[in-house]
């Protein structure tokens, strides 16, 4: 039985991406007693599926390998994987939070040396590459995960190959009894970041995601680059594995369409703008990028990213919104139809490559949620009074990018803060 | 130029868009159009026409209202609505398209000889005077619309497809005679009268 001790002095950080991670070491290193939950079996979220950041181009392995370090250095903050939260009653500074927790069938024991893995025959679809390829039944979600222990697939129960890894482990950390656990929190404060997830890309009929192979999601051209994801950091085409050298990017692909999301994702100008440096930092000159957008958007201080990019004689943009992805059955080329606003040209471009620069939707939508919490249209958490003890940080409360999204954790994190600190001067 | 027409440009001078939104059904979206051009992509008379809805919509903000009321690019949309099912901003790109073909030949500005627009009059003609529309006369007066060699010509071309229709009980020789209708005639015209009524009242309107 998981044993956690937790007071209405407790801050409780829901979501383990770089937002749930912000805010909860810039609790705990203020002295907070913090719990952050996750749901995955690994810290990271989404940007430990990035290959690069903008505007640097640094890669964001570096940023969760100190986060990591911070966190391993506090005591005062408490890590549960596979954690989901399923109610939430009470109020600003009494919050009593129920917890389900599902079994990784591994302990603490282990060392993560790999022989359980090695074991098994089993494969499943590798989530962490957004199911591009295949990891096994035995797993470490990624190399950098925390904690670095493997879990067991819950489909492997009752299986041999269950049994074989059990059999393998050298340190008996693997233990087939596990069971599911529900376990009560009670709190002073909650921060709710729980992130984003891509629009269905499938739901934009005219182009073609699920059914042209080279059509592909900007999330999935991000794992590709990565050396460790699908392709071994290959930039080819899924249909025959040919080198994309030349790229089309479609912008707004689900937002700004009353038919999908209304908002403007406000991200995916930028990261396309990013992408376009991935085609020339594997073909140089030979590689050719084209931007096919409304407007682009590059917020901010972004606009000298945006001039820059605009420079590479490699990189074009096409003020058009696509109408229509058609594929050429003999080259498997997606060819791009439309009308070119800047001299109301009509365009039947052949591509190699189709990145669909797709929009951000919450992944938990407060609508609808386990919790009472003030949500717009979209599902996005408000900020509002009505809240009292809970706050939204990073893309639970609106589609940012990383920058912004930490901004949005520290300040939830503050406000956490004058919650708990309130009780204890009551208390006192 | 008609009368009408007159009052019109003296109303509204050089705001073309304000006219638009004042007299042409749906005019009040077309200041939401954002010019993506996925309506000109998605239309499937491709290049067949000059100005697409995108282009169209933006002439209007532009004040080229000479070059958009003659334009023939209303005349030629087919209904397909693939534009209004993919326009991202909902706008009612069909209903517009009709709504200024309809001003257009209601200022006497629409082009001359345009082939659907004169299609569409001789349907209605057709059409109104007994509530059912007579085929074989609208097909005649199809293939003589541009004359009697042309009629003649045309009618021996479509032989077989009246010879199919008639066998499938589709044309009636007979309706040449005049041709079946509502049983209402009173009442289908009174209708029509009423509906003409209320239009011209709207007409009255114009540029008042
Ligand atoms: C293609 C693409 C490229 C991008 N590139 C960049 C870039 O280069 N630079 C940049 O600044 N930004 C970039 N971004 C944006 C960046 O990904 C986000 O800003 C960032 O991921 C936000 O982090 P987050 O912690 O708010 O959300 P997430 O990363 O989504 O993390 C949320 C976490 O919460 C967990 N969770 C979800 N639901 C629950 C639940 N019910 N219970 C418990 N846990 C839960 C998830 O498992 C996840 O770990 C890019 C985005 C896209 C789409
Ligand atoms: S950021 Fe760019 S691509 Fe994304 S929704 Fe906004 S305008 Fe479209
Ligand atoms: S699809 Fe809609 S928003 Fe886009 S150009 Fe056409 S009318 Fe304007």
């Amino acid at each position: 039985m998981t044993d956690v001790v937790a007071t209405n002095q407790t801050i409780l950080v829901v979501g383990g991406g770089i937002s749930g991670m912000t805010a909860a070491l810039e609790a705990a290193e203020c002295g907070k007693d913090v719990i952050l939950l996750e749901k995955n079996p690994s810290l990271g979220g989404r940007v430990s599926q990035l290959y690069k950041y903008f505007p640097k181009l640094c890669f964001p392995t570096c940023g969760m390998e100190i986060n990591l370090r911070r966190i391993k250095a506090r005591n005062n903050l408490r890590v549960m994987t596979l954690a989901e939260v399923t109610k939430v009653s009470g109020d600003k500074g009494n919050y009593s939070v129920d917890v389900k927790i599902s079994p990784r069938y591994v302990n603490e024991n282990c060392t993560a040396c790999g022989a359980c893995s090695d074991a098994v025959s089993a494969e499943f679809d590798n989530e962490h590459n957004y199911n591009l390829d295949k990891r096994k039944g035995a797993y470490l979600p990624f190399t950098m995960a925390f904690p670095q222990r493997y879990v067991i697939d819950p489909a492997m129960i009752g299986t041999d190959d269950a049994a074989k890894a059990k059999d393998a482990c050298p340190v008996g950390a693997i233990d087939l009894d596990m069971a599911e656990e529900n376990i009560q929190l009670n709190v002073g404060s909650v921060v709710w970041a729980t992130g984003w997830k891509p629009y269905d890309a499938a739901k934009i009929q005219p182009y073609g995601y699920d059914r042209f192979d080279n059509v592909i999601t900007s999330v999935e051209l991000e794992r590709m680059m990565d050396p460790q994801g699908p392709t071994g950091g290959k930039l080819i085409r899924p249909s025959d594995g040919k080198e994309a050298k030349d790229v089309a990017f479609i912008q707004c692909a689900g937002s700004r369409d009353r038919n999908h999301l209304r908002h403007c994702s406000r991200i995916c100008c930028m990261a396309s703008l990013k992408q376009s440096t991935y085609t020339r930092e594997k073909f140089g000159d030979e590689g050719k990028s084209t931007i096919y957008y409304i407007d682009i958007r590059a917020i901010d201080r972004f606009e000298d990213f945006y001039q820059k990019v605009k420079s590479d004689s490699t990189v074009n943009f096409i003020k058009s919104k696509v109408a229509s992805v058609v594929e050429d059955k003999d080259t498997g080329n997606p060819i791009l139809k439309g009308v070119d606003t800047e001299g109301y040209k009509r365009y039947a471009n052949p591509h190699d490559l189709v990145v669909l620069a797709v929009g951000m939707e919450p992944s938990v939508n407060f609508n609808d949620a386990p919790v009472d919490i003030v949500s717009n249209e979209f599902g996005f958490i408000e900020a509002n009074p009505e809240n009292g003890g809970l706050f939204g940080a990073g893309c639970a409360s609106d589609a940012l990018d990383v920058n912004r999204a930490v901004q949005s954790a520290t300040a939830s994190a503050l406000r956490a803060i004058q919650v708990v600190n309130q009780v204890a001067e009551a208390e006192d | 130029m008609s009368e009408l027409n007159n009052r019109v440009v003296e109303k509204y001078r050089n705001n073309f868009l304000k006219e638009v939104e004042a007299n042409v059904e749906e005019g009040d979206w077309v200041k939401m159009c954002m010019q993506c051009g996925v309506c000109a992509g998605s239309c499937p008379l491709g290049d067949a026409w000059e100005h697409t809805p995108q282009k169209l919509f933006m002439m209007i903000r532009a004040g080229k209202r000479d070059e958009v009321l003659s334009s023939d690019a209303m005349w030629m949309c087919t209904s397909c609505y693939n534009c209004i099912v993919r326009c991202p901003r909902e706008l009612p790109i069909t209903h517009i398209m009709h709504g200024l073909a309809h001003y257009a030949a209601r200022l006497g500005l629409s082009p001359k000889n345009q082939p659907t627009q004169k299609f569409a009059q001789l349907f209605w003609d057709n059409l109104t005077k007994t509530g059912r529309v007579n085929e074989l006369k609208l097909g005649l007066n199809l293939y003589f619309m541009n004359g009697f060699s042309e009629g003649v010509k045309k009618s021996l071309e479509m032989r077989s497809i009246g010879q199919g229709m008639f066998f499938a009980k589709r044309l009636n020789p007979m309706e040449i005679l005049g041709g079946h209708g509502v049983k209402d005639q009173a009442g289908f015209h009174a209708m029509l009268d009423k509906a003409r009524e209320i239009e011209d009242a709207k007409l009255d309107k114009f540029g008042k």
